[in-house]
């Protein structure tokens, strides 16, 4: 999975393969499509969509005669992990912050005010 | 296979059952969210001391510093409280913000009572394939120790375990 990371990076390293992956991120194309929109050739195309497959961030797939390119899902699963764990901690802290504001409601008469976040005099 | 594989892969979903009425569920989450979300998780260069979400679909969603300085996180698109709200997220994984509507994912919070004293959350987290572009600009240019080469070792442990 390292291995992934770092060829990952690597692929994303061309402002012609950020290009690529943009447009493939709306839909998936085939090659000759991609050249008709992009300042270079179809065989630089072909070059760049191997280094972008090489590091699992488009796969392809046949289509009759077509090739056709999408954003590899297992890249992107990247960009959900980081937000799965991101969601898991908030929501986590929502659950506590809700259900806290319930009991101080329920058991106390006044002192409202010693339930705010104390952020503030952090550093 | 009709639908790009981006756009159906890129979502994450979570549920979560809390004990409280819906509308204080729906009260706390959008109208007192600096009580809790993470601390560690924020844009500005100090930590915020509020996160403001305007109550009306087109609203702003931000968050205030104790400077006084605001950045913004994103616009609300749909407020149907208590059942529903949908924000727009304009901040790229490096906690950066993106003004661009093609680079935004969309939060959806969806409340449903679970009897009077319950409630149970939906959320969905979608098109994050949108935030895809970002990486290969953190990579070319403002990459920085603190920022994208720290998230992408973080993700390299949490799919490696």
């Amino acid at each position: 999975m390292q291995t992934y990371v770092q060829a990952g990076l690597e692929a994303l390293g061309d402002a012609t393969r950020f290009a690529i992956l943009q447009m493939l991120a709306r839909r998936p194309l085939a090659v000759s499509e991609l050249a008709e929109t992009l300042p270079v050739s179809r065989p630089a195309v072909s070059q760049h969509l191997r280094v972008l497959k090489d590091a699992r961030l488009v796969s392809d797939r046949k289509a009759g005669t077509k090739r056709i390119y999408e954003v590899n899902p297992e890249g992107i699963a990247l960009l959900r992990e980081h937000f799965d764990k991101l969601w898991e901690q908030a929501l986590t802290a929502f659950k506590m912050a809700a259900e806290k504001n319930k009991e101080a409601e329920h058991g106390r008469t006044g002192g409202s005010k010693s339930r705010r976040r104390r952020k503030n005099t952090k550093r | 296979m009709a639908e790009p594989v981006a756009a159906r892969v890129g979502v994450v979903e979570k549920t979560l059952s809390v004990n409280v009425p819906i509308v204080r569920a729906f009260a706390v989450f959008t109208q007192n969210m600096g009580a809790w979300w993470p601390a560690t998780h924020h844009i500005a260069k100090q930590a915020f001391t509020e996160i403001t979400v305007e109550p009306r679909a087109g609203g702003r969603w931000f968050e205030r510093a104790a400077d006084g300085g605001e950045c913004e996180w994103g616009r609300v698109l749909a407020w149907e409280p208590p059942h529903r709200v949908v924000f727009s997220w304009h901040l790229q994984p490096d906690w950066k913000f993106d003004p661009d509507p093609e680079k935004a994912s969309e939060v959806e919070i969806r409340f449903f009572a679970d009897g009077a004293e319950k409630t149970r959350l939906e959320l969905e987290h979608r098109r994050l394939e949108r935030h895809g572009a970002s990486w290969e600009q953190l990579r070319a240019g403002v990459d920085s120790p603190g920022g994208w080469t720290a998230i992408l070792e973080q993700f390299a442990k949490a799919v490696a375990s």
